[in-house]
């Protein structure tokens, strides 16, 4: 019965994320894409949850629901998408794109067919895991195991930061002076 | 007692054959919806009297009965949608968003040591992510109203909570280092077990930045900008009437009761008091939660509203860094202590 439960769980989830995902590529108003993406998030973290990872569950709706999906809002409100463009440039490649897809799902189903699952490394089981809680853990694994690079993540994300505020002060300069 | 033992009788009954908590779930609404109904009245009567005024005083004895009568009102008016909508789905769906995005963080909150309705382990985490979509109501109801007011209200209030919730964020990074937890209940334990009994103290600077993140969250005065009504006449549901419109009226209310609920439980103590009161263990809760939301209402009466750069310039060049060195100093005290 219970394992039954977590099939049946399982299987809405994977079509939902499906067929959400599709929906927001083929969606032509973007803020109905944003929010069909933001259905999407929200069973991803639900599918994190039935792998008992909450924590990334929760990260996953603060970060990408809460803060990213927001952003892409703003993005779609300030830039003006009444009209369809179609780009002769791109819409040349079209066949070959399919074809390349085509080989890619080709690539996967092969993959996918002698997938064999790898014994699991350390003795941290999901239970104990969950059982000395998420954050703890990786708190620990990131600032002992992997301080360097945490480090380096950390600098390269101050760096774009920083990038960003030079770009859009330059432009600002440049409109002044004109 | 007797009380107590049906109470979990019947908790047993559906956790077991339902796998949810559902009964304490139904309490814990019902108890909050209530409580909403009659802040709308505090505050009503609280401002006329900082205003010299007398607030509601003609249904019931002492204007008690206002309340039901706003939210019949409200229901039996007619639910208006304008037919120049953006998208119909958007603008029903927008209010809905709001509110369950205030209310399922109560499903987190401990009330008590023992009365808490799921209590998972990173706890902390589920408010924030929470109070983190709660933004998206209001944002998508400025955007499918179609009307120039709302959009401005919707664009404000996502800029203003995007930016806000990092510093809220930030501030109980603190109380997540004190305490050695991201669940809500290990944290009032943890404080409970420190030397000043609350967090509040030596976490002064985080406390400090977390009521005006707060506050700013809820889009309250001083920082209601998004439904700014002698600019944008009233933001973000303009177009909204009915219960649509109370909707958004109840999601504002429910995101103050979890904030100063959130408040109570990281910064002041939760259930902890300096005396038991036999037969209600949650009393001291509930006195530090009601002097909170007094104090929300205290500030709407005292202060004036910002202008939206100040507003921005607050949140970034002041609440952030404070909370940053408030995270510092906590990892000193860590490790000194």
């Amino acid at each position: 019965m219970e394992a039954l439960l977590s099939k049946l769980v399982f299987l809405y989830l994977a079509v939902v994320l499906i067929a959400t995902s599709i929906l927001v590529i083929t969606n032509r108003n973007a803020v109905h894409a944003v929010l069909w993406m933001l259905v999407m998030f929200f069973h991803q973290a639900v599918l994190f949850i039935t792998l008992d990872a909450e924590f990334l569950a929760a990260i996953q709706i603060i970060v990408y629901a809460g803060a990213v999906l927001v952003l892409f809002l703003f993005v779609v409100y300030m830039i003006n998408l009444r009209t369809e463009l179609k780009i002769k440039n791109f819409m040349d490649f079209w066949p070959a794109a399919i074809l390349v897809s085509i080989a890619l799902l080709i690539l996967i189903a092969k993959g996918v067919g002698s997938l064999k699952l790898p014994s699991p490394v350390g003795d941290m089981t999901p239970e104990r895991i969950l059982a000395e809680g998420h954050g703890k853990v990786l708190g620990k694994a990131l600032f002992t195991e992997h301080i360097l690079s945490f480090e380096v993540v950390g600098v390269l994300l101050l760096v774009a930061v920083l990038g960003a505020i030079v770009l859009t002060r330059r432009i600002r300069m440049k409109g002044e002076e004109a | 007692m007797d009380v107590q033992g049906a109470y979990n009788a019947a908790n047993h009954f559906l956790l077991k054959y339902l796998g949810i908590s559902l009964f304490k779930a139904l309490i814990v609404v019902v108890i909050a919806l209530l409580h909403v109904a009659y802040i709308t009245y505090v505050e009503r009567k609280v401002i006329g009297r900082m205003q010299q005024r007398l607030g509601p005083n003609r249904v019931g004895p002492r204007g008690l009965l206002q309340p039901i009568a706003d939210v019949l009102k409200l229901i039996t008016k007619e639910d208006i949608i304008p037919s120049s909508v953006d998208s119909r789905w958007v603008f029903i769906i927008a209010p809905f968003i709001s509110l369950v995005a205030g209310a399922t963080s109560l499903a987190v909150l401990p009330i008590w040591e023992h009365f808490v309705v799921t209590n998972v382990n990173a706890s902390l985490l589920v408010v924030l992510a929470m109070s983190s979509l709660s933004s998206f109501g209001v944002i998508l109801a400025g955007w499918a109203s179609n009307s120039r007011y709302s959009f401005l209200g919707g664009l404000r209030a996502g800029a203003q909570v995007v930016s806000y919730e990092i510093a809220m964020a930030l501030s109980l990074v603190g109380v997540m280092m004190l305490a050695g937890s991201m669940n809500l209940v290990e944290i009032v334990k943890a404080q409970i077990a420190s030397p000043f009994k609350i967090y509040a103290i030596p976490q002064i600077i985080g406390f400090f930045v977390f009521m005006i993140a707060a506050i700013a969250e809820t889009n309250r005065t001083p920082f209601d900008l998004p439904e700014a009504e002698t600019e944008l006449v009233a933001g973000y549901f303009v177009e909204y009437s009915g219960i649509r419109f109370a909707l958004f009226y109840l999601a504002e209310y429910f995101g103050m009761v979890v904030m100063s609920m959130l408040a109570v439980v990281c910064f002041l103590g939760g259930w902890y008091g300096p005396f038991d009161i036999p037969g209600i263990p949650m009393f001291w809760f509930l006195l530090k939660l009601y002097f909170l939301i007094f104090f929300y209402i205290w500030v709407r009466a005292t202060l004036p509203r910002y202008r939206y750069d100040q507003l921005m310039g607050l949140g970034w060049k002041v609440l952030i860094p404070l909370s940053l060195l408030n995270i510092v100093i906590t990892g000193f005290i860590k490790i000194l202590v």
